[in-house]
């Protein structure tokens, strides 16, 4: 510790050092957040280049995160709906500061419009008001609307939406409610 | 002194959201900053910086008069607009609060860990002479424009590791700089989001911090504001001065060239 205070700085000299070295260098472990945290698998290394990817590259990413996509057991899609209006304001989860005992959110909010009522909503996904009403909830529209949820860059490679199911962010159960959330006529999604 | 000011801003910001409920295309935070007109609670920090900074202290028992910040010995007035920069005597590139850090062991012999104890404060119990010390030397700089030195191969390769940061993606959320810094016009939920790809986002972003929170209370430092994106991020802990910190200060402060420092500004 006392000896990486007293290289305060950036120490490489003419090259970029490695990224990753750096990285290591960088962090320390806080709560939950562990340096493993740093590593990428292979859909985040591809999508780190900071430019558009070229199509083989981004079928490959497409290809990986489809074929990871579980669908819920005895095709039971919809859950709670007023749990899920719990998950998708929460915006804890996961981060160093955060109780890695209690339940993670989903934060939909930060990104997406939701229920009318809820003015403080993101925009950088699209918004999803009236998502059940206008789309009807039929068979495929249940089970693609899990799957985005499940793993969003099977649809968009690289999309910024977090993988909530295959990086198990949220739980089966917490997918249901937010599910309902999106679908149930009752919700306030669909007034 | 400070709380009751904070009960006057819970109140100001309060009448400032309900005014954008009805409204929403004015911007609140534009709003309340308004109400303080000149006024800016940092100007504490950039006393007490002040009074560090000319203070005897130490083992040395010397002030910080000749400590330079890259414009000469004891010229602070400018500094921070060509920050970060290569430093020839620590033989690294260094961003304003790791030059100072590396000017109080050098100069007076405090070791960093000591300065260092407490790298972000809370309230009066906890207070951070960097903040302090960082304010003080931003604020010297107020009006000038952002001119980042760019010859040395240290300086370019700093940059280059914090281009390829800004974009690396990792954590459970898959989360990077960019994903809510690399398109224009963004917000979370309400507040506005810089996109740090953009030229005229980027001088407006980086030149406005530091900043005092009216939220928290606090001046913070752009190290605080990297730091605190990692934590949302979901990362492990970035540590204060370490070359992914100045990398990126490095990339964010390059790309902010020619805008007009207004720091320490005031934000929510």
């Amino acid at each position: 510790m006392a000896a990486a205070l007293c290289a305060l700085g950036f120490t490489g000299a003419v090259a970029a050092e490695p990224l990753g070295d750096a990285l290591t260098a960088s962090f320390k472990p806080k709560g939950q957040a562990t340096l493993q945290r740093l590593n990428q698998d292979e859909t985040q290394k591809a999508c780190s280049t900071g430019v558009v990817l070229p199509g083989e590259a981004a079928a490959k990413v497409i290809a990986d995160n489809t074929a990871s996509i579980r669908y819920p057991a005895q095709g039971q899609y919809l859950g709670d709906w007023k749990n899920g209006d719990k998950i998708a304001q929460t915006g804890t989860g996961f981060q160093s500061s955060d109780d890695p005992a209690k339940p993670a959110g989903g934060n939909c909010y930060a990104c997406h419009q939701l229920a009318e009522a809820e003015i403080a909503y993101g925009t950088i996904g699209p918004s999803l008001k009236q998502y059940g009403k206008l789309r009807g909830n039929g068979e495929a529209m249940l089970k693609y609307t899990w799957a985005k949820i499940y793993n969003a860059q099977a649809f968009m490679p690289c999309s910024t939406m977090p993988r909530f199911g295959h990086k198990n962010i949220l739980t089966e159960q917490q997918i249901r409610d937010v599910m309902a959330f999106l679908f149930d006529p009752a919700s306030p999604v669909n007034q | 002194m400070r709380s009751g000011l904070l009960k006057w801003l819970v109140v100001a910001l309060a009448s400032a959201l309900t005014t954008t409920v009805a409204a929403q295309d004015t911007d609140p935070i534009a709003e309340y900053r308004a109400m303080f007109g000149d006024d800016n609670p940092a100007v504490f920090w950039e006393m007490r910086g002040e009074d560090l900074w000319k203070a005897k202290r130490g083992p040395k028992n010397a002030d910080l008069s000749e400590c330079d910040l890259g414009l000469g010995k004891g010229v602070v007035a400018g500094a921070y607009a060509q920050l970060p920069r290569y430093f020839k005597d620590a033989g690294r590139v260094q961003d304003l609060e790791s030059r100072i850090v590396w000017c109080a062991e050098t100069l007076q012999g405090i070791p960093p860990s000591e300065l260092l104890k407490i790298t972000f404060g809370n309230g009066d119990d906890q207070r951070s002479e960097m903040e302090a010390l960082t304010a003080y030397a931003v604020a010297a700089s107020k009006g000038q424009k952002m001119a980042v030195p760019f010859e040395h191969p240290a300086e370019k390769a700093a940059y280059e590791l914090g281009r390829q940061t800004f974009f690396y993606r990792a954590g459970p959320h898959d989360f990077s700089c960019s994903t809510c810094h690399a398109a224009s016009g963004k917000r979370i939920r309400l507040q506005a989001l810089p996109n740090l790809t953009d030229p005229a986002d980027s001088r407006a972003a980086y030149t406005s911090w530091p900043a005092y929170r009216i939220s928290q209370g606090e001046l913070r430092t752009m190290e605080w504001r990297l730091n605190d994106c990692f934590r949302q991020q979901r990362l492990p802990d970035l540590q204060y001065g370490s070359d992914v910190a100045v990398a990126l200060t490095m990339f964010l402060a390059k790309n902010a060239d020619g805008g007009v420092l207004s720091a320490p500004a005031l934000k929510r």
